[in-house]
């Protein structure tokens, strides 16, 4: 039963094969037994049992409010949720409960999603592979799947079996850990330079980063403002279109005539998608993650109307383009056979693949660095210990108070970040560095936008250059150089605001997922997501087998057979 | 605010230094400027002359029901941290939303200083760390601002003399929106700050004004003219005394032909008055230094009014880099005209520049031109009216009421209604004096019901506010003027048999002795006669 996807168990629901708080309290016990993965830092038991309980109400009056009603999730734990602790792994909010919810959990409360709790990170969302959080790391389910038990050859005799579990990729590796163990049906990540897509694609699941502005931002604990997205992350592509809401498709008169405006606005503007700036009239979208939020002045304005994520059976007419770029240095052989089988299937179906070229793309990282940095330096320095937060107990002037109390709250990493971020900004420096990198950063977005003028429909890329790596192998680099390997070829993504997604795709020789990247024109997630439906029908990626969710689960319900896609 | 770990005192360990050290009791040097503005002060020494320097930046809280960014409430003097959203306090993960109202009033206060509207302006963040700016930046904008390259004129008076006014212009650099800081309470005895945020995030219109002004008295009638307008606009209230209007001054001086001297800026001025006398105290200090060989230091300096002189302000020491960046989290605000405006577009979530236009009211210096034409009243007293609280409309409203015309009124407004009210330092709303009253105090008069003397008497006892009505003064105090001819005849009579001196003086031809005659006359009728009357009885009795 916890291993159904979420459309199979909302169905359940109704049918009444379970109730909602049988269905929390299954989900808690697993939550419970995987803890050695380390997935949650918050675990919500008493209001989620609430949460179920109104749910069971309103299914017993035949009244459940969707979809969503009743169905465990969870969340990263930097979006801000109402008398729920919001860490974002930091010493600096260790302990904080916000008063508010953020839009995206409210949308989901509103819709009778129950909260299991908050996920693990890297803190603040700065790194890879959701191991620099003060809660500790996270580990991949994966690691003690029988798949990869099978096949990994023990390092050494001396060494324990408990020593080679590998990293869950980050920086939203919890909420990816947690809906690959099958702790919960759906669970939010955010995504600023490929911290959703990563750890979904190491977990073998699917996750979506949709477009810039289409998803509400507000009570999401920012990393960089101009870049983050709320991430959603589930079992199959179709989840994601359910929690995305894309039952519901919409119209985009406005977004289309403003995205053409793309191509012609200035180098230095800071957004990848041209927005305008619109007063707010109070309206409530309800019934989807997606649509404009008065409280967030970069989401769209516009309507939305329901449709069906549709099941593709020609691909035909589709354009796939495959960007030589993501051919990079350091791409594992596995990744690269396992790319180019999956061009070929769509070449085999009947679908035009062609080569394509994003020229400035391995100018992304260091843009990236500019620009995530300055922005982290700017988001940061709210965290004064003032209003809220750690305060450290200095207090022999207002300045060594600050200076303690964020030596005190935040990691190496962090102030790293705050550091280099500060010297960016710097008078003599600004237009040396964050001006190049503003410009730097339309030439890029400019690339997908010529591309997808040429004709192409998507995007075929790697996500990862390899399988996950053991936490051993990953910490022997530092924070800095594992981001920079890792987001190279997911952050471009985020510097153009496109949607992308990860679509499990096969298992390595040592028995981890390996998963490729889809990106598609902005705001058409409804093309985006049908094509990666398709793809993730033929290719049928196996279910992690997983003794702890064996014990908790009576398996009536599985939504994919394990068959190999390699 | 709910969040947990979050406290509004927090203890500090005070810097402040004991008031900084300026001698109360300093030489007065000659006049800063004159008002014709050619020329320049003289300094001691007497060889060259300095040419001082002033330009303006002045912060004017915007009249709004809601802060520039959040739906907090604005209001003064409520209860500390009551008008607190989680934006205002920069609790994690909150977004800025754009006030409609705020951008709607920066554009009127833009086209009425004559700028250039921006049709695309931007946000930036200004970075600093402060106890009342929670975020560790200021949303401004310091790139793009929503107005530019603007003008103000303003006319002030040559030695005091109300007839000798000059009109002079500034230009005006820019108007950007930004928010205010919050307050920080210190507390000396105990030795911590209190940190109060209701005006934290309040919407303020920084308005920019170049360096086209020379010294205190100048700079003061540029604000009280843009004051008026801000007033008059409805855009801002204004008020110094409640921090609505606040002045920074950048002070410089150098020697004619020579590039400009290092500024100095001294910072929330909150008077006119202190104003002016900041500015001065400031250019003729760095005269001072000056010409003692000393160097005039690029410094923050604050006016301290109990010792009428600047200090320079201890924690703003340092070179500042604010790190200026884009704010990310609000897109370019775009502006419409009639020709821009997109079809299909929900006007409640645009601002049109035309609409805003079209809707301004009547500028202070339109309101002077038209009192002239339609009162013929002197282009001075104009500007009294204008610049005086709440006298125009009164003026107006006695006029209203009364035959008399309205250059007569102006008198009584400005020689005895102001000067009573200056004296109280009252404005003229909260007059004792309603201008009923006086209208119907001034129709007895034109109405020859009363002297003019006796209607200073009754205004007197009008002023005292007991609810008195002018004609009960006048029939209290007996204060009508004799209509009967026989009894002033009477009067006139005794007072020629009494002064035979004078009446022998008249008679041969000394005219002006007449008058006298007439002033023995009022003394005797108590002022109720009225003086031509009497000069005709006493022309024709002494032609006899």
């Amino acid at each position: 039963m916890l291993r159904a996807s979420l459309r199979q168990i909302s169905a359940a629901l109704k049918e009444g094969q379970i109730t909602p708080t049988e269905l929390c309290q299954r989900c808690l016990a697993l939550v419970r037994s995987t803890q050695f993965l380390n997935a949650y830092i918050t675990v919500a038991e008493e209001t989620a049992l609430k949460q179920a309980e109104e749910s069971e109400k309103r299914y017993q009056r035949g009244q459940p409010l969707g979809e969503l009603d009743g169905i465990p999730i969870a969340v990263k734990d930097n979006f801000n949720t109402a008398g729920i602790e919001t860490t974002c792994a930091s010493n600096m909010l260790k302990g904080y409960i916000s008063p508010y919810n953020a839009t995206v959990v409210q949308k989901l409360l509103d819709q009778g999603a129950v909260l299991l709790g908050k996920t693990n990170l890297d803190e603040f969302a700065m790194g890879s592979g959701s191991t620099d959080g003060v809660f500790g790391p996270v580990r991949n389910p994966w690691s003690y799947s029988r798949q990869y038990k099978e096949k990994s050859i023990p390092r050494s005799d001396s060494e324990p079996e408990n020593s080679n579990w590998v990293i869950a990729g980050g920086s939203s590796g919890g909420s990816a850990a947690a809906v690959s163990a099958f702790t919960c049906f759906a669970a939010l990540g955010s995504d600023t330079g490929g911290s959703t897509r990563n750890p979904a694609a190491h977990c073998g699941v699917v996750g979506l980063k949709p477009t810039y502005g289409l998803i509400s931002r507000h009570g999401l604990i920012p990393l960089v403002n101009s870049m983050d997205v709320p991430g959603i992350l589930t079992r199959c592509v179709d989840d994601a279109a359910v929690v995305l809401g894309i039952t519901t498709t919409y119209i985009f008169v406005c977004s289309m005539s403003l995205f053409r405006r793309l191509s012609q606005s200035k180098l230095n503007s800071i957004y990848p998608i041209y927005i305008f700036l619109f007063f707010s009239v109070s309206c409530h979208v309800s019934g989807s993650l997606a649509g404009h939020d008065p409280k967030d002045s970069t989401t769209v304005q516009d309507i939305f109307q329901p449709f069906a994520l549709p099941t593709l059976t020609d691909v035909s007419k589709l354009s796939i383009g495959i960007p030589k770029e993501y051919h990079v240095p350091g791409l594992s052989s596995e990744i690269l056979a396992v790319w180019s089988k999956a061009a070929d299937l769509f070449k085999n179906a009947g679908a035009k693949v062609v080569e394509v070229s994003l020229p400035h793309t391995h100018y992304s990282i260091v843009c990236y660095h500019v620009l995530c940095t300055a922005e982290v330096a700017s988001n940061m320095a709210r965290f004064d210990g003032l209003e809220y937060g750690h305060r450290s107990d200095m207090s022999k002037s207002t300045e060594s108070m600050y200076a303690a109390t964020r030596r005190e709250g935040f990691s190496d990493v962090v102030r790293g970040r705050i550091l280099s971020g500060n010297y960016f900004l710097l008078k003599q420096n600004y237009e040396d560095y964050f001006v190049k990198a503003q410009k730097v950063r339309r030439l890029i977005a400019n690339d997908f936008v010529k591309v997808f003028g040429s004709g192409i429909d998507i995007l075929l890329t790697p996500i990862t250059l390899s399988d996950a790596i053991p936490y051993v192998e990953f910490i022997k680099e530092d924070n800095r150089t594992r981001s920079t390997q890792d987001d190279i070829l997911t952050q471009a993504a985020n510097m153009a605001g496109l949607p992308a997604v990860n679509v499990p795709t096969a298992l390595s020789e040592r028995g981890l997922p390996i998963g490729l990247q889809f990106i598609g024109r902005s705001f058409q997630e409804k093309q985006l997501l049908t094509v990666a439906k398709w793809f993730e029908k033929q290719v049928q990626f196996p279910m992690i087998q997983l003794e702890e969710v064996k014990k908790h689960d009576d398996g009536v319900l599985q939504h994919q057979k394990s068959a190999s896609f390699s | 605010m709910a969040a947990r770990g979050c406290g509004g005192v927090w203890r500090r360990a005070l810097q402040r230094g004991p008031g900084g050290s300026c001698s109360a009791s300093r030489p007065r040097r000659a006049v800063a400027c004159n008002a014709r503005g050619g020329a320049v002060p003289v300094g001691q020494s007497g060889l060259a002359p300095w040419v001082p320097v002033v330009g303006l930046e002045i912060h004017a809280q915007i009249t709004s029901n809601s802060k520039l960014f959040s739906g907090s409430q604005v209001q003064f003097a409520a209860p500390p941290n009551s008008l607190v959203s989680f934006f205002d306090a920069s609790l994690p993960g909150t977004l800025p939303v754009l006030n409609r109202r705020c951008v709607e009033a920066a554009v009127m206060t833009g086209l009425a200083l004559n700028c250039t509207i921006n049709k695309k302006s931007l946000f930036d963040r200004k970075h600093y760390f402060y106890a009342d700016l929670p975020a560790g930046y200021q949303i401004t904008q310091q790139r793009v601002p929503i107005a530019v390259n603007g003008s103000l004129s303003y006319s002030l008076c040559i030695d005091n003399k109300m007839s000798q006014m000059v009109t002079k212009t500034v230009r005006i650099k820019q108007i950007q929106l930004e928010q205010d800081s919050g307050k920080s309470l210190h507390d000396d005895a105990r030795s911590q700050t209190l940190v109060d945020l209701n005006r934290a995030g309040v919407g303020l219109m920084e308005v920019v004004m170049e360096p086209d002004m020379c010294c205190g008295e100048e700079a003061a009638a540029a604000v009280r003219e843009l004051q008026l307008i801000l007033q008059t606009l409805g855009s801002s209230q204004a008020i110094m005394a409640e921090g609505q209007l606040r002045v920074d001054a950048n002070v410089s001086v150098h020697h004619p032909g020579e590039p400009y001297g290092v500024r100095t800026e001294v910072k929330n001025i909150n008077s006119i008055r202190f104003l002016t006398k900041a500015v001065d105290y400031e250019i003729q200090r760095q005269i001072k230094e000056l010409e003692n060989g000393g160097t005039v230091v690029n410094e923050t300096r604050a006016f301290d009014s109990k010792l009428g002189c600047t200090v320079p302000m201890r924690d703003k020491e340092g070179k500042q880099d604010y790190r200026f960046m884009p704010e990310p989290n609000l897109p370019p605000l775009i502006l419409y005209d009639a020709k821009s405006l997109p079809a299909n577009v929900n006007h409640q979530q645009v601002v049109n520049i035309d609409w805003i236009h079209e809707r301004l009211p009547d500028l202070p210096s339109v309101k002077r031109a038209k009192l002239v034409e339609l009162y013929g009243i002197l282009p001075e007293h104009s500007f009294t009216l204008v610049n005086e609280d709440g006298l125009m409309e009164f003026f107006e409203d006695v006029v209203k009421r009364t035959q008399m015309k309205p250059k007569k009124v102006i008198g009584w407004i400005l020689s005895d209604l102001l000067s009573h009210l200056k004296q109280h330092s009252l404005t003229a709303n909260e007059s004792p004096i309603s201008s009923f009253l006086l209208a119907d105090l001034l129709n007895l008069l034109e109405n020859g019901d009363i002297s003019s003397s006796a209607a200073k008497q009754v205004f007197e006892e009008l002023w005292k506010g007991e609810g008195k009505t002018p004609l009960e003064i006048v029939k209290e105090k007996q204060l009508e003027l004799i209509q009967d001819q026989e009894e002033l005849e009477q009067i006139c009579q005794a007072v020629i048999d009494e002064r035979e001196k004078e009446v022998m003086a008249i008679k041969e031809g000394n005219k002006k002795v007449i008058n006298k005659l007439i002033g023995l006359v009022r003394k005797a009728t108590r002022g109720r006669a009225n003086p031509l009357l009497v000069k005709q009885i006493l022309e024709k009795k002494l032609s006899e």
